[in-house]
């Protein structure tokens, strides 16, 4: 291998001092922006989690008062939701993707790219303001009537914060789907494109059409605790169902929001470290948009014991396991393009790896909320809280370190400490099952959720929960540090080096402000491992 | 420590049997497809690892034989489950004809529970073993649920509106109630027993309590307290309609559509009147939102419900 050299211009070092990234167009740099925003609200997030995990150790509420305890797990799923998951994926390694995948110099609007973040930091302030002013007790749910007239704490800047950045999703949505459609390279037609770009495209179209729903439904709890409008409230004559339906409307989308871009993480990952294409490609990148549709169509799901009519439940039921085909099917392309693969361990295929085992365990159990009648027993108990965590942080924190470890040689240049990082992504996977599968267990014995304190017998899986939890924690720090570490002494990376095919690894690393030296001719379709690739052995 | 640590519920109603079958059938699938996926995966990364640095995978790039397979199987499988889930789910929502019905009033956190005899209790339920029971459920407040694991069962409390749930407990014994709906500062307090008791102790029990006499009887006070009955008289006199033998008949309203009188309507036309008058009535009736406890108007339901259709009186 030729000795490998940092290029001499890269977007990096294309200007220095705290203006030229604060007002930087490049979408490589905006990407780097939000990973430091998107880095930051996981450790609060993680933060409260991990306080949550302390208080339930032990069964009697004794760390912290049950007004603290419901805070905390209110502002654990804020942050955790709408201030990493849903941006994470889509506007770190989208916005650094997208358009060097395609073969574009930029995403179609720049200057609305970092408006984007603005607005995204505006939020976040809102919210952190609510947080250190008192907190929010509503549950991230923000059920009415308990958060329109019952609730003393800070409902209104919280949700004013998560309305803002909600625009920034809608932009970076709209951005994305006009960059897809008209700044393709030549030759970079559709169905060339790499399964990244066709699940953010996929998850752009519900961050357009969702969003603005749920701020439609955040006004209304404003206006109704602001100047007592009766929307719903029934001593004003309002339905408090209507709430539920309003925001589930948005909210079982904005799921797919923040489990669409990991799929598409894994869909790359998997081609690059078996070195073969994905198998079944226009399936694959079928069941991208079938989601996205067949998401919208769902929400009843959340609301089978809520009151609503026996009819309906049995409809959403049904399109609820409709939903989870295209998901399956994923899995088994996944697990198919395995076959006769050249496979390599290294860490971005030990998240994949990670992430279709406990992907596959959370879809698995999305079936048993699906069938309504076993629903009634497990919803509202810590089965549901296991379930959305296995889909979430199995399946979306698992995709976004698997990319981000994938794809860190590209952003900075240089390598991480391989070793290291498959130790840590071992403890993660171990510290995660831990943590998260004796609430099955708990679930199903009936303990249920955003419960302060609980019956003594829980405890035994609880403090098996909380040890999880902790492990998990150390394996969510490890990456920081050798991430960080190499930024100044890792091994430099070269343009390409895991071997992949794709555009992203055709320019050097980290690229040029304009990406490629000039627009790349696509006469190859993806994941094109025809012929020996120069590479390593894991 | 593992002695006292229970991995599996208590099973003590009709429909706890139901609910676990479809539980193990769905934990046996999960177990086949997850052992499954990580086998292959597993065997493929073992056996496929990469032995030289610049080898490639096999040109493969699908097959339509599989996609459909793994399309249509899984299709098939999540329609029985489907079909299984909801006829269980019709189970639970349809009450048999003859129930011990019972009223649930949440709030902010308790529970309380009315008995049609007059007994009253909070946070504690007795009820016969072996009989169906019907809760009658309302909040005073925010949205509340109950659940008891050992029956399987579970509805939200929703206020300004009746929910119901129906069990029939299979064994004597005390069963823990937990509010399962998140509902403020004190939520993992709201916890009540189910006591399910032998017939002949239910019904020491019920002689035991009750000094103010039946629901429908303290029901019947307040109708007179309130002067509802200077409207709604049973000879058809009055400015407001019959209400003897009405609960449970199908009424036509003003604008031509017809409904069913059941808890909600009663509840409705007492708290907002003019929202559905009856036809060939003129919407004169005041409200009484705030004048009325959730528990009154539970007493005054069940008073209308009490009251038979009259004999037909001859006409003067």
């Amino acid at each position: 291998m030729a000795t490998v050299i940092l290029p001499p211009r890269h977007y990096l070092n294309d200007g220095y001092g705290i203006a030229s990234w604060l007002f930087t167009r490049d979408h490589k740099r905006i990407a780097l922006l939000y990973l430091a925003g998107v880095t930051f609200f996981f450790f609060i997030g993680g933060a409260f989690a991990v306080l949550i995990r302390l208080e339930l150790a032990t069964p009697v509420g004794d760390l912290v008062t049950d007004e603290t305890y419901n805070k905390l797990f209110t502002m654990h799923g804020v942050m955790m939701v709408f201030f990493f998951l849903i941006p994470a994926i889509p506007s770190v390694l989208g916005n650094f993707l997208v358009p060097i995948m395609i073969g574009a110099k930029d995403l179609a609007f720049p200057k609305l790219n970092l408006a984007s973040w603005y607005i995204y930091m505006v939020g976040a302030a809102f919210t952190t303001y609510a947080i250190v002013t008192g907190g929010l007790d509503t549950g991230w749910t923000f059920y009415t009537p308990f958060s329109t007239v019952s609730s003393t704490s800070q409902v209104i800047p919280a949700a004013l914060g998560i309305f803002v950045t909600g625009f920034s999703s809608i932009l970076t949505g709209l951005n994305f789907i006009v960059t897809i459609h008209r700044m393709r390279a030549p030759g970079m037609t559709w169905f060339r494109m790499p399964l990244f770009l066709w699940s953010t495209y996929a998850t752009s179209l519900i961050m357009v059409l969702g969003t603005p729903v749920l701020a439609i439904t955040i006004l209304l709890i404003a206006a109704e605790r602001v100047f007592h409008f009766g929307f719903f409230d029934p001593t004003r004559g309002g339905d408090p169902v209507l709430f539920q339906h309003l925001f589930w409307f948005y909210s079982h989308p904005a799921v797919y929001i923040m489990v669409l871009p990991a799929m598409g993480v894994i869909s790359e990952l998997v081609a690059a470290f078996c070195r073969k294409a994905v198998f079944g490609y226009s399936f694959v990148a079928f069941a991208s948009v079938g989601i996205a549709v067949l998401g919208f169509l769902v929400w009843g799901h959340h609301m089978f014991v809520a009151g609503q009519s026996v009819y309906a439940a049995l409809v959403f039921s049904i399109l609820s396991f409709l939903v989870a085909i295209p998901s399956a099917v994923k899995v088994f392309n996944w697990t198919a393009t395995m076959y006769k693969g050249s496979i390599s361990w290294d860490t971005p295929m030990l998240y994949a790896i990670g992430f279709i085992g406990l992907f596959t365990i959370g879809g698995l159990t999305g079936l048993f909320l699906a069938s309504v009648g076993l629903d009634v027993h497990v919803t509202d108990t810590y089965f549901i809280v296991a379930h959305f965590h296995y889909i979430m942080v199995g399946g979306t924190i698992m995709g976004y370190l698997g990319g981000l470890h994938y794809w860190w040689p590209k952003i900075s240049g240089r390598l991480y400490n391989e070793t290291l990082a498959r130790i840590s992504a071992g403890i993660i996977f171990i510290g995660f099952n831990l943590t998260f599968f004796p609430q099955f267990i708990l679930g199903y014995l009936g303990m249920p959720r955003r419960y302060h304190a609980y019956p003594p017998d829980f405890q035994v899986l609880n403090v098996l929960s909380s040890a999880g939890a902790s492990i998990l924690g150390v394996g969510y720090l490890i990456p920081m540090i050798y991430l960080m570490w190499s930024l100044r002494y890792g091994r430099l990376a070269g343009s390409n080096p895991w071997g992949a095919v794709g555009l992203e690894w055709t320019t050097t690393s980290p690229p040029p402000t304009e990406n490629f030296a000039e627009t790349p001719v696509v006469t190859w379709e993806a994941y094109d491992y025809g012929a020996p690739v120069e590479g390593h052995v894991a | 420590m593992w002695s006292g640590t229970p991995l599996f519920p208590e099973s003590a109603s009709t429909m706890a049997s139901r609910v676990d079958a479809l539980y193990f059938f769905l934990l046996a699938l999960s177990i086949f497809f997850s052992l499954l996926i990580a086998g292959l995966i597993v065997f493929y990364a073992v056996k496929y690892r990469r032995r030289a640095a610049d080898s490639v995978g096999s040109e493969i790039h699908g097959g339509l034989v599989l996609e459909l397979t793994w399309t249509i199987v899984p299709l098939l499988i999540t329609m029985v489950i489907f079909v299984w889930g909801a006829s269980v789910f019709f189970a639970m929502s349809r009450p048999p004809d003859e129930t011990i019905n019972v009223y649930v009033v949440g709030k902010q956190w308790m529970w309380k529970f009315q008995h049609l005899d007059g007994q009253r209790e909070i946070n504690e339920l007795h009820v016969p073993v072996g009989r169906p029971v019907k809760l009658i459920m309302t909040s005073e407040d925010v949205i509340h649920d109950v659940f008891v694991p050992a029956f399987r069962i579970k509805a939200d409390v929703v206020p300004g509106r009746y929910t119901h749930l129906w069990f029939q407990s299979t064994k004597p014994g005390r069963y823990r109630l937990f509010c399962a709906e998140y509902c403020g500062t004190k939520h993992s307090g709201m916890i009540g027993q189910v006591v399910v008791m032998d017939p002949s102790e239910y019904q020491t029990w019920l002689s035991g309590g009750a000094s103010e006499g039946s629901l429908a009887s303290a029901g019947a006070k307040l109708f007179q307290d309130l002067a509802c009955n200077t409207c709604h008289r049973p000879d058809a006199q009055g400015r407001g309609p019959v209400l003897e033998g009405l609960f449970g008949k199908t009424v036509t309203l003003q604008n031509g559509e017809t409904l069913t009188v059941d808890e909600a309507y009663v509840r409705e036309s007492i708290l907002q009147p003019a929202a559905k008058i009856a036809s060939g009535f003129q919407p004169i009736m005041p409200t009484f939102q705030g004048l009325v406890t959730e528990e009154q108007l539970l007493e005054l339901i069940e008073y209308v419900k009490s009251l038979h259709e009259l004999p037909q009186v001859q006409p003067r």
